[in-house]
């Protein structure tokens, strides 16, 4: 006997605790399917990019940091990195291997949050997404050790990083990565082949890679539907050109898919951080660049890095003043968002907030 | 392992052989082309296997006062390269620019976002609405005469 069904339209967010903040999205239901999905987007609008066209070149570091508030060291580089394009200068090479090290430090305090909430999502309340936190605390410390901030670091300055690691940094990396070698295979254990965990998302909302690139998905999620594409390869910056890593790739496509690409970029993090530790030599940390920065009228400069959401870039343009004439944000988070139309119509409420947490968004990045 | 860029010459070289008149000037790194041609230009650097920029990295739009520049980054992921089109579009009012939506469908939030924050309207584009603002907002705040 089939029950007939009335469509019904359901807000989500934009105070929905699974919703990584203040997303909102209407979706419209028949009966447990999924028949359109509409995000709305703005709740934390800031206008970052009007802010930057007002502040000096160094300044609008500290803008970065509330991007994605979870990756701030990375979007400190990206930003860096297209104001080092614009001048045309190039950092001392140990300011790049700190940049390396920290940015891979960020990464596995981002997609510790990224599998811990995705897990939490389904159900599992609280312990996973802990024993993610336990890890993601001490690396803070690390920051905090470097620049006296946690989360809005502001660590990189164009030409550099603002100061060289304290002395006691390097134990303290050192006694963290031996500690979280333990952790992070507890973790593993713990979710990784839970059996709860791949029957709930094996299968589920596979985005195949003709989709996942027209949709300009870009990072974890573009891996996961199968893409080799690794900024950090393509095109690599800073130190990533002296470090040997690989790139996972998922087979499948789906949820679980792109939960597992993030506990494999964690292992190839690890490995980066000990290249980095291994190879970083003594040396200046910062170019002797003046305080206001002038780069020439005209000039335009894209900066882009694998943010651990995916592409984050900033295409700056200069009039020759003191402060970005444009400063667009290419934000990954929003950008992904794209495909949600993809990834949620056909499926089930009760995979709905999964998938959201798949693709792991920072509302900070998406509304800018 | 680093990706090849296409200079604004060999990009505007193969544009206008495609579509004579379509490019307007070009740079070291960039090719403008005509406002009306977008949608055909863009189709075609999507199409053509000897260029193939599947990947559509972003949509910008620059205020210069006297006009506007809108700019594609584009990316082959098969043929390791990237590049970068215009376009120039005069004026302040009811500016209008075809919508590439249809070739990348990655160009949603990005082509809402400059209607929504510099004001010039997408055409083709199924939902052309303001994405960070609501709708009744005066302006367009990234316009450099909004203060």
């Amino acid at each position: 006997m089939t029950i007939r069904t009335e469509p019904m339209t359901v807000n989500v967010g934009p105070q929905h605790p699974s919703t990584h903040g203040v997303f909102r999205v209407r979706i419209t239901f028949d009966g447990e399917d999924i028949v359109e999905v509409e995000p709305v987007f703005g709740y934390l609008h800031r206008g970052t990019e009007k802010l930057a066209e007002e502040r000096n070149y160094v300044q609008v570091v500290t803008l970065t940091d509330r991007l994605d508030y979870t990756s701030s060291m990375i979007n400190n580089q990206a930003y860096c990195l297209a104001v080092e394009k614009l001048l045309g200068v190039e950092p001392p090479p140990r300011a790049k291997y700190l940049r390396t090290l920290t940015a891979e430090l960020q990464r596995i305090a981002s997609h510790l949050i990224a599998v811990g909430f995705f897990v939490q999502e389904l159900g599992a309340f609280g312990t996973p997404l802990m024993y993610g936190f336990r890890s993601r605390e001490r690396i803070l410390e690390l920051f905090e050790m470097l620049c006296g901030a946690r989360i809005t670091v502001s660590y990189m300055r164009p030409g550099g990083v603002f100061a060289d690691a304290p002395r006691d940094f390097w134990p303290a990396l050192n006694r963290f990565l031996d500690d979280f070698a333990e952790e992070f295979v507890e973790m593993e254990q713990l979710l990784l082949e839970n059996e709860i965990l791949m029957v709930r998302t094996r299968g589920v909302s596979p985005i195949p890679p003709e989709i996942a690139i027209n949709n300009s998905v870009s990072g974890p999620v573009l891996r996961a539907s199968g893409v080799n594409w690794d900024w950090r390869k393509q095109e690599p910056y800073d130190a990533y050109d002296q470090v040997e890593f690989d790139v996972p790739i998922g087979s499948n496509w789906d949820n679980y898919d792109r939960f597992w690409v993030r506990f494999q970029e964690v292992h190839q993090s690890i490995r980066i951080i000990k290249q980095c530790i291994a190879q970083i030599e003594p040396g200046p940390v910062r170019l002797d660049l003046p305080l206001v920065l002038r780069p020439e009228a005209g000039r335009e400069a894209y900066g882009r890095v694998e943010a651990s959401k995916g592409e984050l870039a900033f295409y700056l343009v200069s009039d020759g003043g003191i402060s970005p004439y444009r400063c667009k944000i290419r934000s990954p988070s929003l950008i992904n968002l794209t495909v949600i139309e993809h990834l949620l119509v056909g499926w089930k409420l009760a995979d709905m907030i999964v998938s959201l947490g798949s693709i792991d968004i920072n509302m900070g990045e998406v509304d800018r | 392992m680093a990706l090849r860029a296409v200079s604004g010459e060999d990009l505007a070289a193969a544009v206008n052989q495609e579509f004579p008149g379509a490019v307007v000037d070009f740079d070291e790194v960039s090719a403008w082309v005509r406002p009306t041609r977008i949608n055909a230009v863009a189709g075609f650097l999507k199409d053509s296997p000897d260029h193939d920029f599947q990947f559509l990295n972003s949509v910008s739009a620059v205020d210069y006062v006297e006009y506007f520049d809108l700019v594609y980054h584009l990316t082959s992921l098969k043929q390791q390269s990237s590049a970068v089109f215009k376009a120039r579009i005069f004026g302040r009012d009811n500016l209008r620019a075809p919508s590439v939506y249809s070739v990348w469908r990655g160009a949603d939030f990005q082509e809402r976002e400059i209607w929504d924050l510099m004001g010039i309207h997408f055409e083709g584009h199924p939902n052309m609405k303001r994405i960070m603002l609501w709708e009744g907002f005066e302006g367009h705040p990234l316009r450099k005469d909004f203060l």
